[in-house]
């Protein structure tokens, strides 16, 4: 095994114990990436179940429970298996080849953080079987729809949200370790790569608020099975304190999804550009400045609960304050287009639309922000479609276009540039027929996570419903075309794939040998 | 510093990091929520037992009081006020009975919880006594009169001249052994 990582040539018993005991980061980039991959697919099963329960008014499919089970399951399986492991897997592919260092700092740890996550999702998945259903209180789970009126299998999820704590926080202290320990001589701070930079400030928020999610679920599972009240009025606890510790945790936690992204953009604008990125280190601040205003807004989630003015207010224009960062950071990136020498490859045209549907979906964000105006919007489908735009055309765009970026340099084989625009523009036009109708909708009042509408909403939803399926479509393009490249993929043995990259990460071969920068590398 | 000792020292004061907040959001967090109610009246939480300190009664004043009653999901009991309001000058101390029924046949114990509205003048309403103190055990098909004796603050905000009292009765008997013991 000194010589490099056994194959399946080596007996499947040697393969399989590569990858299960593992410590490389690039191997164990790999599975992260591949297990969100299998979770994005699992969640995007969910999400086709909704689609087309919606497509007409009225029951067709499934019952109303399962629908309830769906909605939750989707968004739990999307934020915590799909987007963040894919970005946790991005971190520990690119990391160490960005700042030069031979590995993670903590290689076991990282290790252990990836294979608890294959058992945290196995037992979440499991409560679907099992009686009375698995969780059907949204992906919020707002006690005490999750305490007192929650099915049986409720202890099972809030164990499998401990895993997924658990191994979020390992994979952060790792990230945090390896940046601060392990960059390459000469690269400061304010020279590390944006990615690296947006994963730190990411990781910091993770150690901070992942053990937050925990305590809530920890109070949940205490006035459930030991006689707790901190969410039952009738002991004297109150539910809108779930509220205020789950947003606590949640607003950060969209943050948590969103600032990689923004990292894996501010890569490749630059390299299809050609030139450097505008406004570095306003970027880096204005990252900084997002984290730590993620903090002080998260009543903005709970306008409609009861709250003094001077609270709506607070909240409201400290909400609207965000949008300032976001906006130099949006502006940098479109500096950075202006005057470029532009091309369109395929993370290319993910990147724009990214920056594009990104900016969309952080005004609707302004809308919603109004709390006058929220107590129209609040729960309805102009949320869902507002939260798509940013995660979907956000986070999920942005890992699409980091997959092409990189796929050269992870397996040495160049996609189908043809085939990679196809999809980008099968996702492009899907993404937009899903997601644009939901506004509609939403602003005519139709409320979110019930599985039927009323029929002034039928139009508009069966719409959604057939940019849902070409949506779903284009991931299973994505599949085919990343397993197509390291199958049959066109060999590429140049160095630096795209000829207007910079970084560490294109002084290595590609693929990528198993060990890479054993020696540190000089950074000018 | 070797590049372990520098490892070890970012994991202990990451996992020391975590640990805290893991803490402040379970040990810190909920009473800092009940203190921030507390201070403001939000959530329209009453204050607990209240000594009757010798104040003139504010007859140049009236304020109507109303009373609303309401059980929590599945609670049977049938539970309400005697009266839907009663005006009263602020410093007076009045005396009201809510109504109690277990009308099924296993005894039961209720807990009351009160809310009060407009929410900034939760300090101003004392209570002297009140059946919400306690829990509220009663045998099947038993039926109460549970008294509460209340007094305005003379120094209600001007401008406030309706306050609405809000019980909500909860069905306690899983968590409240002792009080069915005691039927």
């Amino acid at each position: 095994m000194a010589h490099g990582p056994a194959t399946l040539a080596d007996g499947w018993r040697a393969y399989i114990s590569r990858w299960v005991f593992t410590t490389n980061h690039k191997d164990i980039g790999t599975l992260y990436l591949w297990f969100s991959f299998a979770m994005f697919l699992m969640g995007g099963a969910f999400a086709m179940v909704i689609r087309a329960e919606l497509f007409q008014p009225g029951m067709q499919l499934i019952r109303p429970e399962f629908f309830n089970q769906m909605t939750t399951m989707h968004g739990l399986v999307m934020v915590f298996g799909a987007i963040m492991p894919a970005f946790v897997g991005l971190a520990n592919w690119m990391i160490p080849l960005m700042i030069g260092a031979p590995d993670m700092a903590l290689p076991r740890m990282n290790n252990l953080s990836f294979w608890i996550l294959p058992f945290a999702f196995a037992i979440l998945t499991s409560t679907l079987f099992m009686e009375g259903g698995g969780p059907n209180f949204g992906w919020t789970f707002y006690a005490p729809l999750s305490t007192t009126y929650a099915p049986e299998s409720v202890n099972f999820f809030i164990f499998a949200i401990h895993i997924m704590g658990a191994s979020s926080i390992m994979g952060s202290i790792n990230i945090i370790a390896t940046v601060m320990n392990m960059r390459a001589p000469g690269m400061t701070y304010m020279k590390m790569p944006l990615f690296v930079w947006t994963w730190v400030i990411t990781a910091f928020l993770l150690v901070a608020v992942m053990p937050v999610l925990a305590g809530a679920v920890t109070m949940m599972l205490m006035d459930i099975n030991f006689g707790t009240s901190f969410f039952d009025a009738a002991g004297g606890g109150d539910p809108v304190l779930f509220q205020h510790v789950f947003w606590f945790f949640g607003h950060p936690e969209v943050y948590i999804i969103i600032l990689p992204a923004f990292g894996v953009v501010s890569q490749i604008i630059p390299t299809f550009s050609r030139k450097p990125l505008f406004g570095y280190s306003s970027m880096v601040y204005a990252t900084a400045a997002i984290a730590f205003l993620s903090f002080v807004v998260w009543a903005h989630h709970m306008f409609t609960v009861g709250m003094p003015i001077a609270g709506e207010l607070y909240f409201m224009y400290a909400t609207m304050l965000i949008a300032v960062p976001t906006g130099v950071k949006v502006f940098n990136w479109i500096t950075t287009m202006y005057k470029g020498s532009l091309t369109f490859e395929t993370p290319m045209l993910f990147s724009i639309a990214f920056v594009i549907l990104f900016t969309f979906g952080g005004f609707t964000g302004l809308m919603l922000s109004i709390a006058a105006a929220d107590m129209q919007y609040h729960d309805t489908y102009f949320v869902v479609a507002h939260f798509h735009y940013v995660m979907v055309a956000g986070a999920v765009f942005s890992g699409t276009a980091a997959i092409y970026y990189w796929l050269p340099k992870w397996c040495g084989k160049m996609y189908n540039e043809t085939m990679g625009q196809v999809q980008f523009w099968v996702a492009f036009i899907g993404f937009n027929i899903a997601f644009m109708p939901q506004h509609f909708l939403g602003l005519a009042g139709m409320p979110r996570r019930y599985a039927d509408y009323g029929l002034q909403f039928a139009d508009w939803n069966m719409v959604s419903s057939i940019g849902a399926f070409i949506y779903g479509g284009a991931q299973i393009m994505l599949l085919y075309n990343v397993i197509a490249t390291i199958r049959n993929g066109k060999p590429t043995t140049e160095e630096k794939t795209w000829e207007g990259a910079e970084g560490l990460e294109w002084t290595v071969p590609s693929p990528a040998p198993y060990h890479t920068f054993a020696k540190p590398p000089e950074f000018k | 510093m070797s590049a372990d000792a520098s490892n070890r020292r970012v994991v202990v004061k990451s996992l020391f990091g975590a640990a805290g907040m893991f803490a402040f959001a379970i040990f810190i967090l909920p009473p800092m929520y009940d203190l921030f109610c507390e201070i403001t009246g939000l959530g329209g939480k009453t204050g607990d037992a209240y000594t009757a300190v010798d104040v003139r009664v504010d007859t140049s004043r009236e304020v109507r009081v109303r009373f609303v009653a309401s059980n929590n999901a599945s609670m049977p009991w049938i539970f309400k006020p005697e009266k839907d309001s009663v005006v009263v000058h602020p410093g007076e101390p009045t005396e009201i009975t809510y109504f109690a029924h277990n009308i099924t046949d296993e005894d039961m114990v209720s807990q009351a919880i009160p809310s009060l509205v407009p929410n900034n003048v939760a300090d101003y309403f004392h209570k002297t006594e009140c059946f919400c103190f306690e829990n509220q055990p009663l045998a099947a098909g038993d039926q109460a009169d549970l008294k509460l004796i209340f007094i305005i603050d003379p120094d209600l905000p001007e401008g406030v001249n309706s306050v609405t009292l809000s019980y909500t009765i909860f069905d306690i008997t899983d968590r409240a052994a002792d009080p069915i013991a005691q039927l």
